[in-house]
């Protein structure tokens, strides 16, 4: 009886090398479909929002700060996972019916607008006024100062700050596996409810969501190295 | 006449710091402009191009162009304006993610929209002129503070002004290294470049400046010929201004 116990519970307890070797794949596969997909559209066109909210909240216009302000803000005080359910179950109320992919897509862009945004505009201002200063001496419009003096500089102080964003959005995207995304995390769970293998099969997933983010500060190492040349060592 | 500019006014919240001023620049002309600090003078360089917009005044250029203060000048104005001028600050203010060459390229390139090999020639030109052929390729902090102004000196000279601003241009510079900007200047005031110099080099003043203006509170106090302003001054405080500068301690 005792040892029936022991026999019955190390299913779940013991490390099963042949179920390692058939989850890997449909993980891979999983984070290849949808993981990694997922974040970069969502990183994209989170920095697209990012730059024109940052921008905005810079603007003189009291009306264009004033969304942006209010955009970050209620992004910044409410759940992912709220926003994620608000647009893939709240919104069928009102007739739009987003798919679970797109779904996650918007969801994520705009949160990663919202951070990113502060980033971006504290980039913006640090970088001293005389090169804008510089840039209008010679004749420049604020349009040209900004994208050719201004923006190249602030990137290289924001690339550190953003590859946080970045890594932070890729563990987010496991979320999605709520709206029944089927991403790497969503496929562990599958798996594991199906092999009654928790541990082994949820370590297996923060091993590879883990080796994305490794690989990721690898190459955020390489893009801050390149944007160094310029600035005194 | 260059240049005539009318009625100047600036202030700084409640602060006036230019208090009605006319001045008019000759062509090929060198002004200095002396006073003590925060007497407006670096004030005054900067709204000849409009970094800080005056509240108050209108600008005449012999060409006819016309602009305004007393009402909003449109956007247009403000950069026809600036183009007519080249600036040189006392913090150099290069651009630190482009190479000396780069720098002294972006305002050709960049705002006059020329051919990138035509510019690259006139460039080199000026860089070779201020004494940098050999550094064109480096970033400015590979640079002494004396080559980054004298980059900052070809960067402006690039988009051919008609007036070369210098807003204390040696001020930031350890004393060793100020010959070789002001020996830069002094080369483009004989080749008959109009410019407008604040300046604390007095000695400098004298043997470049066609033209001196004593500021000081806001006001033109005093102006002439080096000669006079700088060797027999008829105001009390100009005198005073001068005495100070030559007998520190």
């Amino acid at each position: 009886m005792f040892h029936n116990n022991i026999l019955l519970s190390s299913a779940g307890r013991e490390f099963n090398w042949e179920l390692f070797q058939s989850s890997l794949m449909p993980m891979i596969l999983g984070a290849i479909q949808y993981t990694i997909p997922l974040t970069l559209f969502s990183f994209a066109i989170g920095m697209v929002i990012a730059l024109l909210t940052a921008l905005a909240r810079l603007s003189t216009s009291k009306i264009l700060a004033g969304i942006a302000r209010v955009y970050v803000s209620a992004v910044r005080g409410t759940p992912l996972l709220v926003q994620l359910f608000i647009i893939f179950y709240g919104l069928p109320d009102l007739g739009i019916v987003i798919d679970p992919f797109p779904s996650a897509i918007i969801a994520f862009s705009l949160n990663v607008g919202a951070y990113a945004s502060e980033i971006i505009r504290a980039s913006i201002l640090s970088v001293p006024k005389g090169q804008w200063e510089a840039g209008f001496a010679i004749g420049m419009t604020q349009r040209q100062a900004l994208s050719r003096i201004i923006l190249p500089q602030a990137t290289r102080v924001s690339i550190p700050p953003l590859s946080n964003t970045f890594i932070s959005l890729v563990k987010d995207t496991s979320l999605a596996s709520l709206i029944l995304v089927t991403e790497l995390f969503r496929k562990a769970q599958e798996m594991a409810a199906r092999e009654f293998a928790f541990l082994q099969l949820y370590i297996t997933a923060a091993i590879i969501y883990w080796i994305i983010s490794f690989l990721l500060s690898l190459i955020q190492g390489r893009i801050e190295n390149r944007l160094e040349r310029y600035v005194a060592k | 006449m260059l240049i005539s500019v009318k009625d100047l006014h600036k202030s700084f919240g409640e602060l006036e710091v230019l208090k009605g001023m006319d001045i008019e620049i000759e062509k090929g002309n060198v002004i200095a402009i002396i006073g003590p600090s925060g007497s407006g003078k670096t004030t005054l360089l900067r709204c000849l191009n409009a970094l800080e917009m005056p509240n108050r005044g209108s600008f005449h250029f012999h060409d006819g162009f016309d602009v305004s203060f007393n009402k909003n000048p449109s956007k247009n104005d403000i950069l026809r304006l600036r183009r007519k001028s080249g600036m040189v600050f006392q913090s150099y203010n290069l651009f630190p993610h482009k190479t000396a060459l780069e720098n002294v390229m972006e305002g050709p390139v960049i705002v006059q929209k020329k051919e990138k090999g035509q510019v690259r020639e006139l460039a080199e030109s000026l860089l070779q002129k201020v004494g940098l052929g050999e550094k064109m390729h480096l970033y400015p902090h590979q640079l002494s503070g004396g080559q980054q102004q004298r980059v900052g000196i070809a960067r402006a000279l690039a988009i051919e002004p008609e007036l070369m601003l210098f807003d204390e241009p040696t001020s930031a510079l350890d004393p060793e290294l100020v010959g070789e900007v002001l020996r830069v200047i002094k080369e483009l005031a004989n080749e008959g470049w109009t410019m407008a110099i604040v300046t604390h080099e007095l000695k400098f003043a004298e043997e470049v400046a066609d033209h001196v203006l004593f500021i000081d509170g806001g006001h033109i106090v005093e102006q002439g010929p080096p000669s006079e302003i700088l060797k027999n001054p008829k105001e009390a405080r100009t005198m005073q201004f001068l005495d100070r500068m030559l007998n520190p301690s």
